[in-house]
């Protein structure tokens, strides 16, 4: 593929669709997200299952403050928007929009892992409730952690793209590369829609 | 066979080669002698199982070694030799049957294969590092998590990493089949070999999780203290139990769909009629993928789910009985006044169709919830799915090898050789394995070490052990076979079984690119469309032009090794925690490639039009 | 060429007319996102009853993924056809095991 064809004159509306590559990636990545459905529902089913072998040490009602997760879910869910905004702009071919957006979303995401970490920290510190303390604790650190590390993998994966392509602006090779981390991004707040319903609101019932 | 290595011929630049492949022709034979190697390990640890069976209280081997034997011929069948020698014949055969000129993910395809060997080497590593695992290949819990040594460790980690390899894989297929077919192939004109190819993948993506979510927390359990199957912290073993087989039983049809695509593509072929029924057969194939994903519960019909359960399940388990009814009959009306010309391939297509009708009828038996309850953990249920994983897997694979061998390899392997492969082969499985059910329902228990004389049990094993040293002997001569045709079988036409389908509408050998020009495809079985209206090859839907490749790489095999290394780590930390180093070492390889991978353009590269003419890329 | 390259742009133009409409939809789905989410939150704080709570916050949840697929991952959009019938497999593949887990799993 030639130097041309990846920059051409006027792009296309769609342009992580306009290539081969790109609309295999973008049809690999939704696929490869049905499977992290799988993924998380497993996770999801196991902590229900265990979620009430406490084994004799903090339950979540005790555990569980709501404040916390309604500042972590705020900031995830704006970030999901920041994120549309983003690919908005790459449509639009308006490249330095886009790359504003994107740290924006990745301010949030860190934001968001920040308040993990310390509500982490808190848990073990003052409830010593530990991955090790019981069933329930191996199962809400697991579901919990995996979702962290799916938002630590997305942040790290958004800032290489926008620090490898910040001076070449964007073309039909990387803009499918955008789109399918904005998908992944997505998709981690859909994941947290249920881990707040599920975990934090059915445990403080 | 590109370009380059025509010119520089010697060893390491072969190596090199394969190594860095992306072509999915290659990453089909690299499949194909990973698979068979572990194959031959299978078939190793089968026969020492049959020696030690081969009489009462027998002491060939002692317990705890026959214990890391059976569970490694387990899991090294299905997962080491079974899945990627499937593996290899769809990619030799896939992107080909679509008019493609690559898969969809030539970098992913590389990947996927290294990730499986690597895991796989891992599993073996353990014979050598303080003995293999030892809780059978479904690793219940809590024998799993308590089981002492590393052994289960491996299992962990080994499947982990080659499961993650065959999650892109699957991928990888679903992708290629959408979006790379030749202009006018249309989804109904799909080879049902294709076919199976994408349905299977489907099943994959969908299964695949379920058993890396188990494999992670039986991992926690064993290295990390936390407590899922633990009941002293409140954990509970079922748990593994539901994931294990959710992932499990798609297992079993993941591995038989192609087996099925396999004999719908080698019967028409020698039958000299089209498939009968094909818009039945893609309906049953993906009614089986559907169907497969809600029976899981009959491998725990004796857990105790209840009668409510149980029921559901043994229904849902015998209406996938009529879905493959349709197959076998539909296989059969194909042949029906066909102008039948035998041949290897054809024989083990052939045998399989009675062969896997007695499995599938032992499997409705099982799945009577009631009378599982007599059958379960009896040598009754290992006749059972021998009987449909070789009657059924291994023998497709043996018909797709016979019947793809000259479009991967130029060569028809030798018909001699190949007919006593297959005569003792086929008698010795019989042998083996149809006695096996009478053991069972005389109640002899699987995975015991040994049985007591004069309970009836003495002639049934012998003759089974026999059976067992035939199916080796098939097996060696097939070996021979392969040797013998390499190196003096005679190279044959791009078509030697006046085919049917768009692999044979290439010239032999296969060139880099597959297709000079894409095909256009005019109907299902579209070479045999053209030859009907009399032309020799696939009309070209485009003009001659520069062919776009994908660029060969190194970063997948150092991916792969990275996590081959982190996986050591992981098991060995819980011993010394300096190990840690491992991890972050071998994780600090793969990610730093992925980032690589990632800031690397990798725009492929031209094959011009002037030089296609004159044979390049040969 | 000219002209061709003017009719280009007409249909850019209206492309970007269009996704500046659907960018004032996705706004609006964002905010009823914030205003079902702060509606469970509540609900959950209030202290209402359990059987009354638990249902209505996990449809609140059903509808926002719903928003979030459909809106702003764009599978309401053409070309969406095979992502969907993938995302529903993993979605029934989901729930079978969910339920699996929450009833077939006991003491």
């Amino acid at each position: 593929m030639s130097h041309d064809t990846l920059n051409p004159e006027v792009m296309p509306s769609e342009p992580e669709k306009a290539t081969l590559e790109g609309k295999n990636k973008f049809l690999g990545f939704w696929f490869f997200l049905g499977g992290e459905t799988v993924l998380f529902a497993s996770l999801f089913g196991t902590y229900l299952a265990l979620r009430n072998s406490n084994n004799g040490g903090p339950t979540s009602e005790e555990l569980f403050g709501l404040e916390l997760v309604f500042v972590m879910t705020m900031l995830l869910l704006t970030s999901s928007l920041t994120s549309v905004y983003a690919m908005y702009h790459m449509k639009n071919n308006d490249f330095r929009k886009m790359q504003i957006w994107l740290g924006i979303t990745v301010a949030l995401g860190l934001g968001f892992l920040g308040f993990e970490i310390y509500e982490f920290y808190h848990y073990i510190h003052h409830y010593e409730f530990t991955f090790r303390s019981s069933a329930f604790g191996s199962a809400f650190y697991t579901l919990v952690g995996f979702h962290g590390g799916h938002v630590l993998f997305g942040l790290l994966w958004i800032i290489t793209i926008m620090a490898r392509n910040a001076k070449r602006g964007l073309n039909l090779y990387n803009a499918p590369k955008f789109y399918i981390a904005s998908l992944y991004w997505h998709f981690i707040d859909v994941v947290w829609v249920f881990i707040f319903t599920v975990v934090y609101l059915m445990g403080v019932i | 066979m590109s370009t380059t290595t025509a010119q520089r011929t010697g060893f390491g630049a072969v190596l090199w080669d394969y190594l860095t492949t992306v072509d999915h022709k290659k990453i089909g034979i690299l499949y194909l002698i990973s698979g068979g190697f572990f194959f031959l390990i299978g078939g190793l640890e089968a026969m020492a199982i049959r020696i030690q069976l081969i009489k009462p209280e027998n002491d060939f081997v002692s317990a705890g070694f026959y214990n890391e034997i059976l569970t490694m011929h387990g899991t090294t069948m299905i997962f080491l030799a079974a899945m990627p020698l499937i593996f290899a014949l769809m990619n030799a055969v896939v992107p080909l049957q679509i008019g493609a000129r690559d898969v969809a993910f030539p970098f992913l395809n590389s990947l996927g294969f290294w990730l499986f060997l690597f895991g796989g080497l891992l599993l073996n590593a353990s014979w050598f590092l303080g003995g293999a695992p030892d809780a059978g290949w479904t690793a219940y819990a809590p024998l799993s998590t308590t089981s002492p040594g590393h052994g289960v460790d491996f299992y962990i980690l080994g499947l982990q990493i080659s499961g993650a390899g065959t999650l892109i894989a699957g991928i990888n297929f679903l992708v290629t089949i959408v979006n790379m077919r030749a202009p006018g192939m249309t989804y109904m004109r799909l080879p049902l070999f294709t076919w199976t190819t994408f349905v299977v993948s489907a099943l994959i993506l969908f299964a695949f999780p379920a058993l890396t979510v188990g494999l992670f927390l039986l991992m926690f359990d064993r290295l990390f203290g936390s407590g899922f199957f633990n009941a002293n912290m409140g954990g509970n073993s079922v748990i593994w139990e539901h994931l294990f087989w959710i992932f499990g039983h798609p297992e079993v049809y993941i591995l038989i769909l192609p087996a099925f695509g396999v004999f719908s593509e080698v019967l028409p072929t020698f039958a000299k009629k089209r498939l009968f029924g094909y818009t039945a057969m893609v309906f049953a194939t993906v009614l089986i993928g559907f169907l497969g994903f809600m029976v899981w519960a009959h491998h725990m019909f004796t857990v105790g789910l209840g009668p409510a359960a149980n029921s559901i399940f043994a229904v849902a388990t015998m209406a996938i009985a009529v879905p493959t009814g349709i197959k076998i009959f539909n296989w059969l009306f194909t042949l029906w006044g066909g102008n039948i010309q035998i041949n290897s391939a054809m024989l083990w297509s052939l045998s399989f169709i009675p062969t896997f009708t007695l499995g599938g009828m032992t499997g409705v038996m099982l799945a009577a919830a009631a009378a599982d309850y007599q059958y379960h953990d009896t040598y009754f249920v290992v006749a059972h799915f021998h009987y449909v994983i070789v009657g059924g897997v291994v023998f497709g694979i043996f018909a797709g090898l016979h019947y793809w061998w000259p479009r991967m390899f130029g060569k028809i392997l030798n018909e001699t050789l190949g007919k006593i492969t297959f005569w003792t082969f086929f008698i010795g499985f019989h042998l083996t394995f149809f006695i096996q059910h009478f053991l069972g329902l005389m109640g002899m228990p699987r995975r015991y070490w040994v049985f007591l004389a004069d309970q009836g049990l003495d002639t049934g094993n012998f003759i089974s052990t026999i059976g067992a040293f035939l199916m080796a002997v098939g097996t060696i001569v097939f070996l021979i076979n392969v040797i013998v045709t390499t190196s003096k079988g005679e190279k044959v036409s791009g078509d030697p079984w006046d085919g049917r389908t768009l692999e044979w509408a290439i010239p032999n050998p296969t060139p880099h690119y597959n297709f000079k020009q894409t095909p256009l495809v005019r109907g299902l079985d579209a070479l045999w469309v053209e030859k009907t209206e009399g032309r020799k090859e696939m009309t070209p839907a485009e003009p001659l032009d520069d062919i776009h490749m994908p660029n060969a790489s190194i970063l997948p095999f150092i991916m792969s090794l990275g996590l081959f290394i982190a996986g050591f780590g992981f098991i060995y930390q819980i011993d010394n925690i300096s190990w840690l180093l491992a991890v972050f070492i071998g994780m600090g390889i793969t990610l730093g490639a992925m980032f690589v991978r990632s800031v690397k353009d990798d725009l492929g590269h031209h094959i011009h039009k002037e030089d296609l003419d004159k044979g390049a890329g040969l | 060429m000219a002209e061709n390259t003017n009719s280009v742009q007409n249909e850019l133009d209206y492309h970007k007319k269009k996704k500046k409409e659907e960018m004032k939809q996705q706004v609006i789905t964002f905010a009823l996102m914030i205003v079902f989410t702060i509606i469970a939150f509540t609900m959950v704080a209030a202290g209402l009853d359990k059987l009354f709570v638990i249902p209505i916050i996990v449809v609140l949840a059903i509808v926002q993924v719903i928003f979030q697929l459909y809106y702003f991952m764009h599978m309401s959009h053409k070309g969406h056809e095979l992502p969907a019938i993938m995302m529903y497999g993993g979605i029934s593949v989901a729930f079978l095991t969910i339920l699996t887990f929450l009833v077939l799993i006991w003491w």
